[in-house]
């Protein structure tokens, strides 16, 4: 049986029309961010961990996929598919080591990963160093959908976005999520009944690192470009500033976030207040940790429980 | 030997940076019965209750448990022999349903916690189970609330609950009723004697009142060692262990 939440049925029937109403490259931009920050969320709003080095496996995902279409000329999707295997296993080696730690250090180890990844793309031959991957070609999906045509990329990605979207709400309403929720509400507790949790925080971040260089690989497909700024510790944080905008453990406040966080974005580089963009992200950053915690979604869900209940 | 126990240290010392909590404890629980471990504060016990846990590690000394030696075994491997510990403070899962906290402890048998590919419906048959212990302990009717909203009491007795819910063969309670109501210690004590029936129960508690209503037997901890051990009335009547209680010696007192 096919169970679809209303909330699932509007995500879906939005995703249709966007294209229809917004610039697709746009949307395409907050799909793949909105992945990208669920996938992040999986772990810090399903399991309480914090990764500070989650921008290592959207630019894994990235790279792997870019060289792969455009040096062996490789399918875009068995491109995606190993950008997103590379992010996986990464994760993997990742993943292994952070979660025999916790909370702060958590975030260090993960932050110092992700360092070395991004000094090895950064002087690896094949990535381009600072200039990054330009002119990655877009392909033929199946051999027969012309991905250079910008609706047939449009609803790749939303595929792609839906794909992940089930993902992660499945593993979140699953016995293994039921697990993680008992992790991320009293870990000496889930321990004492029995459960490895090191085991199940390993692989709750392979899922979240896979579904983030599934995010990687499926925006370079979309900007023909993979570049050291997905990388960069910059993203790692800016990930963090989504999820939170949005409201973490919320299923959609991720992409709500992502999708505030891209428009604002776009908005005030085209403008006159360009160059103050990371003091006004700041703000917003500041005023929501303060002013709404829970969010954008979880303050919205607090005030439909307190008024419509 | 005597195989009549289920749970055995020998020896065992903790050492914190040159402070000795835990010094030289020869603990023997026998099986079926309700063993208390009690002393003033700072004496060790909960230092004890985590060694024999593995939540710490002991710095010399065996832990046997029904013979075989468990010293360097981890906390989850230990839980999955059948020896379940609480802890001081209420520990519950405070998001989850109240049903909920007991069906993930009676999840892990089903071996299906790594299946992330499937819908939580297939937790749906382990309701009825979990029903019916938390109607052991008086909780079936909050069965669909969320535990964060309980009092405290329900939470202690919720905590019970999922340990049972492991059938384990051995119980460790770390101060079972420990900032509760009158109403609430004596439904907590009541619990737990009707839930020692086929097993063993180790608890560290304060409340000497319920020591005295259900120990089978006590042992008395003072400076991370044992100094004596027995039933209430032999215990109660030993002027050292008054005196580790009270701060007074005999002769300061005659």
């Amino acid at each position: 049986m096919l169970n679809i939440s209303k909330s699932t049925l509007i995500l879906v029937v939005l995703g249709l029309i966007a294209p229809y109403v917004l610039y697709p490259v746009f949307v395409m931009k907050i799909l793949c961010f909105g992945l990208f920050a669920m996938a992040f969320n999986l772990l810090l709003g399903y399991v309480g961990l914090l990764s500070f080095g989650h921008a290592a496996f959207l630019g894994t995902g990235g790279y792997v996929t870019g060289y792969l279409v455009m040096e062996t000329g490789l399918s875009p999707e068995l491109g995606i598919l190993f950008g997103t295997i590379a992010a996986g296993l990464l994760g993997a080696v990742f993943g292994k080591l952070a979660v025999k730690r916790e909370g702060i250090y958590f975030a260090m180890v993960t932050l110092a990963l992700a360092q070395l990844a991004f000094f090895f793309f950064l002087q690896a031959p094949f990535t381009g160093g600072e200039d990054g991957m330009q002119g990655i070609p877009r392909g033929t999906l199946f051999g027969f959908i012309d991905l250079n045509d910008s609706l047939n990329m449009y609803y790749t990605v939303l595929a792609v976005f839906l794909f992940g979207f089930w993902l992660i709400k499945r593993t979140i309403h699953s016995p293994f999520g039921q697990v993680l929720k008992a992790i991320r509400e009293n870990e000496p507790r889930a321990l004492s009944l029995g459960y490895n949790v090191n085991d199940y925080k390993w692989v709750a971040f392979i899922i979240s690192a896979s579904l983030a260089g599934l995010a990687g690989s499926t925006k370079t497909l979309v900007f023909q470009l993979a570049s050291l700024t997905d990388a960069h510790w910059h993203m790692s944080g800016e990930v963090v500033l989504m999820t939170l905008l949005g409201g973490m453990g919320t299923l959609f406040g991720p992409l709500v976030g992502a999708a505030s966080v891209v428009t604002i974005q776009n908005y005030l580089s085209g403008g006159e207040l360009g160059n103050y963009i990371h003091i006004i992200m700041g703000v917003i950053f500041v005023v929501c940790v303060l002013a709404f915690r829970s969010g954008i979604v979880g303050e919205f869900q607090k005030f439909m429980k307190k008024n419509f209940n | 030997m005597c195989a009549d126990y289920v749970l055995q240290t020998k020896n065992l010392v903790k050492e914190f940076k040159g402070f000795t909590a835990v010094d030289d404890v020869n603990l023997n629980v026998e099986r079926g019965s309700i063993h208390a471990l009690i002393g003033p504060n700072g004496a060790g016990k909960t230092t004890v209750f985590n060694l024999l846990t593995k939540f710490l590690i002991p710095t010399s000394g065996q832990i046997l448990f029904n013979g075989n030696d468990i010293t360097s075994m981890k906390s989850a491997e230990i839980a999955r022999k059948g020896v379940v510990r609480s802890f001081q403070i209420s520990a519950v899962f405070p998001h989850l349903t109240v049903l909920e906290n007991v069906r993930v402890a009676l999840q892990r048998k089903e071996g299906n916690s790594f299946h992330f590919w499937k819908s939580d419906k297939v937790l749906n048959r382990l309701n009825d189970r979990a029903i019916e212990l938390l109607d052991s302990v008086g909780l079936a009717s909050h069965a669909d609330s969320l535990t964060v909203d309980q009092p405290y009491g329900r939470k202690r007795a919720l905590e019970i609950a999922t340990t049972l819910a492991l059938d384990p063969e051995l119980m460790l309670l770390d101060e079972p009723t420990q900032g509760m109501g009158h109403e609430d210690v004596e439904s907590v004590s009541d619990l737990i004697k009707k839930v020692s029936k086929d097993r063993t129960i180790l608890m560290v508690e304060h409340n000497l009142h319920v020591v005295s209503k259900l120990a089978d037997k006590i042992s008395v901890l003072q400076r991370g060692s044992i100094l004596t051990e027995g039933d209430y009335e032999t215990v109660s009547s030993d002027s050292r262990v008054k005196e580790a209680y009270l701060g007074v010696s005999e002769e300061e007192t005659a």
